[in-house]
């Protein structure tokens, strides 16, 4: 089974419910490229069509481009370099990484504002840094150090910035996806012009909280913004192994009055404009939306996966589509960069990375004392603030 | 002083926090146009309009979810569970990401939510319907517990728990709805962590709160007129914080000390508190501590092997007189 399932029609209504503000070429578009590339996944073919785009285009300007560039050079260095922490076990516990999905968080949350609310799932280094948290506090979190982002008390799973409204970084699989209801709750009651920009994996689309969640968010008319983050794989097991519907934008449109679209997620430019399109549909009033964005990670599921569910080649094909190399062709094509600026952010984001990570490491780890706060807000007994 | 209903005296609370602050709304199972499965928030769409008063589908993950979520942005929201039997398919919303995110986020966020609605074995409910989940919660670092046994209690601690910055588990009894009791006109609130003596004696301590608080007490009365045994029975009202100061104070008056919950003993709250005594306590002690709990059983339908599984007077009054050694 392929991302697609075949060229069968969508039901008429969930025509409908696309149609309010999607304008759509075609009338099947369960199928999908990459760029207009057909890749495949656990060995099937996918079939080509084109990517339906926003009926609004939406132009980032060249500054935008390169602010975006230099973000995922920025996220992969820093993955790499925990990568390289893992081994030398400085980071502790579970740690995944976002190799591979750099455009997913980086063009939608360039299309939202700071004032909207970001959560998601474990894999969370990444939008922790396009949502703009310094590297520094992330690196300490991970080498669970006092500076570290929480203190030292949430790890790799648990970033969390509320000054920047980024919700965290939550480690159950789909338990955040009704948090999200509650933040998009919270916007409509008190009448704020706030979208909600909540991911989550493939996997967790199997989760009862999902479906939950969704169906509050349909019923309440919430403003949120769904985004699957859909790599193919809940950790070793392929998506036709997991969902019943492989297309899943149709698990949410009939059943909830969530409308669903898909999205090249190795385009940032492409996940740019259709999370601006999105959020507007949300900031009018219609509810939530769907985005099932198709992305792969290049590393295993987690630092300890040996990978055995999948072949080198297959991971070498969307390499080949690699979402920064691809913005890095358009932003060269549009002679925005050249191979000697490319080289320069490459060194300037390395040795902030590695600054970084030096500092994080020479931190100090909390005081044993530390354990008995930030659990009560109000506290008692030997519970501190 | 009127005397008025607990499931009023919950409503009173609700409805003047909901007037003192709008970030507070309620949101459970048939709390708005049906008033209520109990009757608890009879009144109050009409009051406060749907935005404040809110049907939730049958999804206990995702409207836990849901207040949780609002909670960490500063709202208030009161989660009504029909039962606490059902916060069990919310179980994860309860004691993962309410209690943990204050504490994941190195103190970033605060979440002020309570969970409401009752728990106990209610009226032959069957097994899974009549879960007391007084120590599931006590257990959980990140919550705490209220179980009221008054009306003047469950309005002073409701208003509290609503106020309160982090998330209250607000455990409440279906039998105990219509009990009347004296409750001031003029506004209060009941601290967390301070017990209540709720009959004062010199012969033996017994800690029991909600339900069980009514049974020791009717306990306490027959010892009395039968045999002259006064009986101390100190209500903690909150067992996370648990006033232990208060309990120690009261075992270093009588010599002696019996718990009686309707919870299971293994592990039960009970335990903690005879833990905690033989730790704190153990020279004050004459007897060791003696736990009266439901028997170690699901709860049966019939009635009356749910009333035989369940603390009821005799066996408390039983316990009470084994405990001081009483030879009558």
């Amino acid at each position: 089974m392929d991302y697609c399932l075949g060229r069968q029609k969508a039901p008429t209504r969930m025509r409908g419910l696309c149609r309010r503000y999607f304008s759509t070429d075609s009338t099947d578009f369960q199928c999908f490229s990459f760029g207009g590339h057909v890749l495949t996944l656990n060995g099937k073919g996918v079939s080509v069509t084109t990517l339906v785009e926003p009926q609004q285009k939406i132009d980032p300007s060249p500054s935008q481009m390169m602010d975006w560039y230099r973000q995922m050079v920025l996220i992969r260095a820093f993955e790499m370099r925990c990568a390289q922490s893992y081994q030398q076990q400085k980071i502790g516990g579970f740690c995944h990484l976002y190799v591979g999905q750099e455009a997913v968080a980086v063009g939608s949350i360039a299309a939202v504002r700071p004032t909207d609310y970001v959560i998601t799932a474990y894999r969370d280094h990444g939008h922790a840094i396009a949502r703009g948290m310094d590297i520094h506090p992330l690196f300490a979190e991970l080498y669970g150090k006092k500076t570290g982002c929480s203190h030292g008390k949430g790890g790799s799973m648990h970033f969390f910035d509320a000054k920047k409204n980024f919700f965290g970084g939550h480690a159950i699989v789909g338990a955040h996806i009704p948090l999200a209801t509650g933040l998009g709750w919270a916007a409509k009651y008190r009448k704020e012009d706030r979208v909600v920009l909540c991911y989550f994996g493939d996997g967790a689309m199997n989760q009862g909280s999902f479906h939950e969640a969704l169906n509050l968010a349909g019923l309440f008319k919430l403003p949120i913004i769904f985004m699957v983050e859909n790599n193919g794989y809940g950790m070793g097991t392929h998506l036709h192994r997991a969902s019943a519907v492989t297309d899943l934008k149709l698990r949410t449109g009939d059943a909830y009055g969530i409308p669903g679209k898909d999205v090249d997620g190795m385009d940032c430019v492409a996940m740019y404009r259709m999370t601006m399109a999105a959020a507007e549909y949300c900031r009018k009033g219609n509810g939530s939306i769907f985005l099932d964005v198709k992305t792969y990670r290049y590393r295993g599921h987690s630092m300890s996966d040996p990978q055995k569910y999948r072949t080198k080649e297959e991971v070498a094909q969307y390499q080949e589509h690699d979402p920064i190399g691809r913005l890095e062709k358009q932003l060269k094509d549009s002679h925005i960069l050249d191979d000697k600026k490319v080289t320069q952010i490459s060194d300037e984001i390395h040795a902030q990375v590695e600054a970084a990570h030096e500092q994080a490491d020479a931190d100090a780890y909390p005081d044993t004392a530390d354990v008995w706060s930030d659990i009560y807000a109000n506290t008692f007994g030997d519970y501190k603030a | 002083m009127p005397e008025i209903q607990m499931r009023e005296a919950l409503n009173q609370a609700m409805c003047e926090e909901m007037q003192r602050d709008p970030d507070v709304f309620l949101i459970g199972e048939e709390v708005a146009e049906y008033d209520g499965a109990y009757k608890v928030s009879q009144g109050m769409l009409a009051k406060f309009g749907p935005m404040r008063v809110v049907d939730a589908p049958i999804s206990e993950s995702g409207f836990a979810g849901l207040g949780v979520g609002a909670a960490m942005v500063g709202m208030r929201p009161i989660i009504e569970f029909m039962t606490f039997s059902f916060s069990l398919v919310a179980f994860d919303q309860v004691v993962n990401n309410a209690p943990k995110i204050r504490h994941m986020s190195g103190g970033q966020l605060k979440v002020p939510i309570v969970f409401r609605g009752i728990s106990g074995p209610g009226q032959q409910l069957g097994a899974t319907h009549s879960w007391t989940v007084d120590a599931l919660y006590t257990h959980v670092p990140g919550l705490k517990v209220v179980c009221p046994t008054t009306a003047y209690d469950a309005k002073g601690l409701l208003k509290t728990a609503i106020r309160d910055d982090d998330p209250v588990i607000f455990l409440e009894n279906e039998s105990m709805y219509g009990l009347r009791g004296e409750v001031p006109e003029k506004e209060y609130l009941l601290p967390f962590g301070k017990a209540d003596i709720k009959r004062e004696g010199s012969d033996c301590t017994v800690v029991a709160w909600g339900h069980c608080c009514l049974t020791a007490l009717a306990a306490a009365e027959k010892l009395h007129k039968e045999h002259g045994i006064e009986v101390e029975v100190i209500d903690p009202r909150t067992l996370r914080p648990l006033d232990m100061p208060a309990i120690m104070a009261s075992v270093q008056k009588t010599g002696y000390c019996v718990t009686v919950e309707e919870g299971y003993p293994q592990c039960g709250v009970g335990a903690e508190i005879a833990a905690q005594l033989q730790e704190n306590s153990f020279d004050y002690l004459d007897n060791s501590v003696i736990r009266v709990a439901a028997m170690d059983v699901p709860m049966p339908y019939s009635k009356p092997l749910l009333q035989h599984v369940l603390p009821g007077v005799e066996r408390v009054a039983d316990a009470i007189k084994k405990a001081i050694y009483f030879q009558g």
